[in-house]
């Protein structure tokens, strides 16, 4: 991302009159920002380490009766984040792979093969898209309760979060529209060359999509680690709830330091990947805020 | 736009045909598809609507009611509760968090060199899971002298707030924490849709005279009205579904006081057991969506045509 040459306020800058009240305020502005979004995280960084008595007597005061370390440890052991830190990763890493198998093969078939029917079925995938994921939330409890033709229930399974999660439109969209813009003289030569069906999805279509399936799999874990109420509905048992359902129980229960360490862990590994990962995320967040819940 | 055909050999047999032409590897292929969204999607989207004419208690079969389930949500003291309150959080949520972004986002196209810094910081709130962002900051709610929000106001000889604790504050501090999660999303949408804002027309502007914030009233803003007018749509589609501020912030409450729709729906369904009430529920907010969306999309047709 090159910024223009100018933009709204141009030559505006070479003019006195106006420089100086205007830098004035873009700066305000931008600190304030700054303060916003940096403020209440590194606050949290804080007051994970700090006593209960600092938080709670003198909350924007630097550690006035020393840096708690043991408030992190407390935490992971005794408040069992470990086991819950687990389940949000199994929860994530499932999720993440039913999304991605739907969404290549799904975009795929609509995209590359495109059989008669493949109007039809990108028609109702896309349907979905616009209805608002709150119609479905009981009927699909109810399905998960008791699974048309197989008659099982997934309750307490991880197959409750992660199967629901393959049925998502924007990704299939996503991924067909990439697929639809690769060269389709590539593909009749391979299969010239010999290629049927799932050869040139495996060695050439994938290989050349890995930019998209990029983008699909970073808002798949991201998301995946932001849910609450479906796995707060589905999974009913505390040994299998992930962080996002825990934490509040976990309120409760503990002192307020481990909570707040507590809430730092939870939040760690999706900051860090998306500072990893930063310009994946900030190119293709217009694509995915549009679409959530 | 034709199919990709694999194999040559004809065969008198249409169903043979078929497999060798690839047909049964893409039938094959396309099955997670057709599975996942038809066990996740459209089954229970058919579902919902009958299952909002029925009742159903998981213990005996369900039976058909009529329109009973719609005459008892629509009965339900707290309904108009929890409409007056999605609607009261949606339009804050507007008043507040639409000009936010845009603010933002058209001050940081103004930077060269920090642009990709800004972008990182505005994005950052985002991708603290919410539930995390939720517990914090009911902690910087925190009513007494000594709360985070109370003590830093404090400085100024403002305070101390109730927040969360008042019925006419609560909503408020659900919609300013929900603007600070969720606002950097919108900013990366708009500073994309920003740098493709041609120079020439500022420079045009700039000949015929114009200061900086006829630039913006004149150039910047109706080159973003496309995106402006989907952004607010799709705003307002998902405050209408709001859940997660308000059940683990307050709750519902004070005094009911951010009871929101989906709250209801929580509770009818999970608190209560009446799916079909919660069902019905769901369907009239989707009903509802769906109509807003239509009048919008026409009503904004003639303007977001260039």
């Amino acid at each position: 991302m090159s910024a223009p040459e100018r933009a709204v306020v141009g030559a505006d800058r070479r003019r006195r009159r106006v420089r100086w009240p205007l830098r004035g305020a873009h700066g305000v502005a931008l600190l304030v920002l700054l303060v916003a979004s940096l403020g209440p995280i590194l606050w949290l960084a804080k007051a994970a380490v700090s006593t209960t008595q600092d938080t709670l007597r003198t909350p924007l005061e630097l550690w006035p009766s020393g840096v708690d370390w043991d408030n992190l440890a407390t935490a992971w052991y005794q408040a069992e984040i470990s086991r819950y830190f687990t389940n949000t990763v199994w929860v994530v890493l499932g999720s993440w792979a039913c999304q991605l198998l739907v969404a290549t093969t799904g975009g795929y078939v609509l995209s590359v093969l495109r059989p008669r029917y493949a109007k039809l079925v990108t028609g109702a995938v896309l349907a979905t898209l616009f209805l608002p994921g709150v119609v479905v939330l009981v009927p699909l409890f109810l399905t998960v309760l008791d699974l048309p033709l197989f008659g099982v229930s997934l309750l307490n399974t991880y197959w409750a979060v992660w199967l629901p999660a393959g049925a998502n439109a924007f990704n299939v969209l996503l991924v067909k529209r990439f697929m639809d813009s690769l060269p389709r003289d590539v593909f009749e030569a391979a299969r010239v060359e010999g290629a049927g069906p799932f050869r040139l999805l495996w060695s050439v279509v994938l290989p050349m999509s890995t930019p998209i399936l990029g983008v699909v799999s970073i808002f798949a874990v991201l998301n995946a680690w932001k849910d609450f109420l479906w796995p707060l509905i589905v999974l009913p048992d505390p040994v299998l709830q992930p962080l996002s359902v825990r934490l509040p129980v976990i309120r409760d229960t503990v002192e307020l330091d481990v909570f707040l360490a507590s809430l730092f862990i939870s939040m760690l590994l999706p900051i860090a990947i998306f500072l990893v990962f930063q310009r994946l995320f900030l190119r293709n967040a217009g694509l995915s805020g549009a679409v959530k819940g | 736009m034709k199919s990709l055909p694999f194999g040559s050999q004809a065969s008198p047999n249409p169903m043979i045909r078929w497999v060798r032409g690839g047909g049964l590897s893409a039938l094959i292929l396309l099955l997670p598809l057709l599975l996942a969204f038809g066990y996740f999607g459209w089954f229970p989207i058919g579902r919902a609507v009958v299952m909002s004419f029925q009742q159903t208690n998981l213990v005996t079969d369900p039976t058909w009611v009529g329109l009973a389930n719609f005459r008892e949500v629509l009965g339900d003291p707290l309904f108009w509760t929890a409409v007056r309150n999605t609607g009261y959080f949606t339009l804050l949520a507007l008043a507040f968090g639409y000009p936010v972004p845009l603010v933002l986002a058209v001050l940081m196209s103004e930077l060269r060199r920090a642009r990709g810094l800004f972008s990182v910081l505005a994005y950052l709130p985002v991708t603290v899971p919410p539930v995390v962002a939720v517990l914090l900051w009911r902690f910087f709610y925190d009513a007494s002298e000594t709360g985070v929000f109370n003590t830093i106001l404090g400085w100024a000889g403002l305070g101390p707030y109730p927040w969360i604790q008042s019925t006419s504050w609560a909503m408020p501090s659900l919609v300013l924490q929900a603007t600070w999660a969720n606002a950097g999303a919108t900013v990366i949408i708009y500073l994309a849709a920003l740098t493709g804002v041609r120079a020439e027309l500022y420079d045009a502007a700039e000949v015929d005279g114009a200061g900086i914030w006829r630039k913006i009233w004149h150039v910047t803003l109706p080159q973003l009205r496309h995106i402006l007018l989907i952004t607010l749509i799709l705003q307002v589609i998902a405050t209408f579904q709001v859940f997660t501020e308000p059940y683990l912030m307050t709750g519902g409450g004070p005094n009911r006081a951010t009871t929101t729709v989906l709250l209801q729906i929580y509770e009818y369904a999970f608190r209560f057991g009446d799916f079909g009430a919660a069902t019905a529920l769901s369907v009239l907010l989707a009903l509802f969506l769906a109509l807003v969306s239509g009048v919008y999309f026409r009503l904004t047709r003639s303007w977001s045509t260039t």
